[in-house]
């Protein structure tokens, strides 16, 4: 691992615990607002300064974090563990089987992402508890993002298939699921974990998309998305420089993620 | 030699893809908008203005709704004869609002890819030909940058700085044509024969034209049609923000209101125009290569969306 690459690793680490310490170091909880201090300035109460509505900023960043960060990898594995079924199984039974699997993905695929995953989330409810909203979002996100590892995951199944241990395999009398689990999901893996990792800036980034426009995580709960939301009614930089530090953070996380696992060493 | 019976072979089965794709993506899309939670609730029926008849036959004119399959048949029918439904939400024909609002879109799309490409290809050639760490950190890091502010942030700050639509979408696109195209070079520039091509005293503007662009450019052009999606998916967050009244942020209302006429159409359309710029990568590489104009090395554009 070079330089850049630990460094990276140790910065996502370091927002990931001081997320989940956001309990200790947050000044107050996420919703508690200070009626005597709306949209006040960074100070040594509020190290971001208040919200619109009173809100310790500092507090929100760092619960916000915490949502983001924890459910994007959730996601990530739903759409991955989709993708394994789908095009796992999809290249292991091969023929009509493969080919209705590429032409659900082709379909999938054809329509872009941000419009798939925008409709689909205004199709749904839009004011529901708080929590409802955070499932629904990641779930969305989960069950959306499946096809493109999943035609990865088919084409590398369907090469599984035809190798020479896998008939080997078969002449010795494995076959059905025990040949799917034994031989040729062992031998996905890399993929697997190559699509699980690389999708998690994807889904947070999708996520703030969704925030922003209003279709993400519901209020009072914060996530990076909602957060953003607030630059909104940014006027100009220089009067609060400090309401950028949300997306200075996600850009920080995001750019680590990229560092961590390039496309150069994603096995496909 | 280009074979126009198989070039005519190829066109024909990207065709019968694209006609396959795009009806089941109209159903797709009439499906889930018909299973939406609310899909029945019209907020007209509210209007306490309105008698026991006037609700009645305000029902009775979305009943044919109600069955999916029906209803996909009938529009189309009606599409068949130029009738694209009328949009609950707008009040006007599906045929008005799409011809008003697609010129914004592919202007603003067309001008913020254009942009994108020159700015990827000139940030890209330039770190392959200089060759300059000062360079490669350049492109890296500004793409780097770009690909971690989401869509709408950068619609945001386009709004707050007074800075056009198509740059938010030329900024979207510009890390990914910028990332895959600077490693496609990259390879290409690290093949034996251009360093030999060096050797013997080749000026780089021929190396460029003669070795490089044949074998990166398939991919290139697939990669061209890829972006053109990805232009399409961007112009939802960029228009709804910065209030242009193109395909985008018509997208972005149908889909608020539930409008199932609208949302039928425009799913069908976005798939249509993401499919033919794919396929017309595919077939142009497939004429390029019949006539010994690139190299055979060229990936399928869906390797590359999923890379992307």
């Amino acid at each position: 691992m070079n330089r850049a690459r630990k460094l990276a690793c140790v910065v996502v680490i370091a927002v990931c615990a001081v997320s989940l310490a956001a309990n200790w170091l947050a000044p107050a909880g996420y919703a508690k607002q200070f009626r005597e201090a709306p949209n006040a300035p960074p100070s040594r109460q509020h190290l971001l300064g208040t919200d619109e509505i009173g809100r310790d900023r500092f507090a929100r960043v760092l619960y916000g974090t915490r949502i983001s960060l924890l459910l994007a990898p959730a996601a990530a594995l739903v759409s991955t563990v989709l993708a394994a079924l789908v095009g796992g199984l999809a290249g292991y039974l091969g023929g009509i089987w493969l080919r209705l699997a590429r032409g659900f993905t082709d379909l999938f695929l054809s329509l872009p992402w941000l419009f798939l995953l925008i409709t689909v989330r205004a199709l749904l409810p839009l004011n529901v508890s708080p929590l409802v909203s955070v499932l629904i979002t990641f779930l969305i996100l989960g069950q959306l993002g499946w096809a493109a590892p999943a035609r990865v995951l088919s084409t590398s199944a369907d090469a599984l298939r035809n190798s020479d241990f896998v008939l080997q395999a078969r002449a010795s009398g494995l076959h059905g699921p025990r040949l799917f689990l034994i031989h040729i999901l062992p031998n996905l893996r890399p993929v697997l974990y190559a699509q699980f990792w690389i999708s998690i800036p994807v889904f947070i980034l999708s996520e703030a998309n969704l925030g922003i426009l209003g279709l993400g995580v519901a209020e009072p709960l914060p996530s990076w998305g909602s957060l953003l939301r607030e630059l909104e009614g940014l006027i100009s930089f220089r009067e609060e420089p400090w309401r950028l530090v949300p997306l200075l953070l996600l850009i920080v996380v995001l750019t680590s993620f990229q560092m961590l696992f390039s496309h150069e060493e994603v096995p496909a | 030699m280009l074979s126009w019976k198989l070039l005519l072979g190829k066109i024909t089965r990207h065709l019968a893809a694209i006609a396959a794709l795009v009806l089941l993506g109209g159903l797709l899309s009439a499906t889930l908008v018909r299973l939406a939670p609310g899909f029945d609730a019209d907020e007209r029926e509210l209007d306490p203005g309105l008698n026991a008849e006037s609700v009645r036959a305000l029902r009775q004119s979305r009943a044919g709704e109600h069955n999916i399959l029906s209803f996909y048949v009938g529009y189309l029918r009606g599409a068949v004869h130029g009738d694209l439904g009328t949009s609950h939400a707008l009040g006007q024909p599906v045929q008005t609002l799409l011809r008003e609002r697609w010129p914004v879109t592919v202007r603003v799309a067309g001008i913020g890819l254009l942009l994108a490409w020159l700015l990827a290809s000139i940030l890209a050639f330039t770190a392959c030909l200089r060759r300059t760490p000062a360079f490669e950190i350049l492109g890296t890091s500004v793409s780097a940058a770009f690909l971690c502010i989401p869509a709408a942030v950068l619609a945001l700050l386009s709004v707050i700085l007074n800075a056009p639509g198509y740059l938010a979408i030329a900024l979207i696109v510009f890390p990914k044509i910028y990332r895959y195209s600077r490693n496609l070079l990259a390879k290409a520039y690290a093949l034996p024969h251009i360093t030999a091509a060096r050797a013997r005293g080749l000026g780089e503007a021929r190396i460029l034209a003669c070795h490089v662009l044949p074998v990166a450019g398939p991919q290139m052009i697939a990669l061209a049609g890829i972006t053109v999606s990805i232009a399409l998916g961007a112009s939802i967050p960029v228009e709804s923000l910065c209030g242009l009244p193109g395909i985008g942020q018509l997208a972005w209302q149908a889909a608020l209101s539930r409008d199932l006429p609208l949302l039928v159409n425009l799913t069908v359309l976005v798939t249509l125009v993401t499919l033919l710029a794919n396929s017309g990568a595919d077939v142009m590489i497939y004429m390029l290569r019949s006539d010994g104009c690139i190299r055979p090395s060229a990936e399928r554009s869906s390797a590359i969306a999923n890379a992307l």
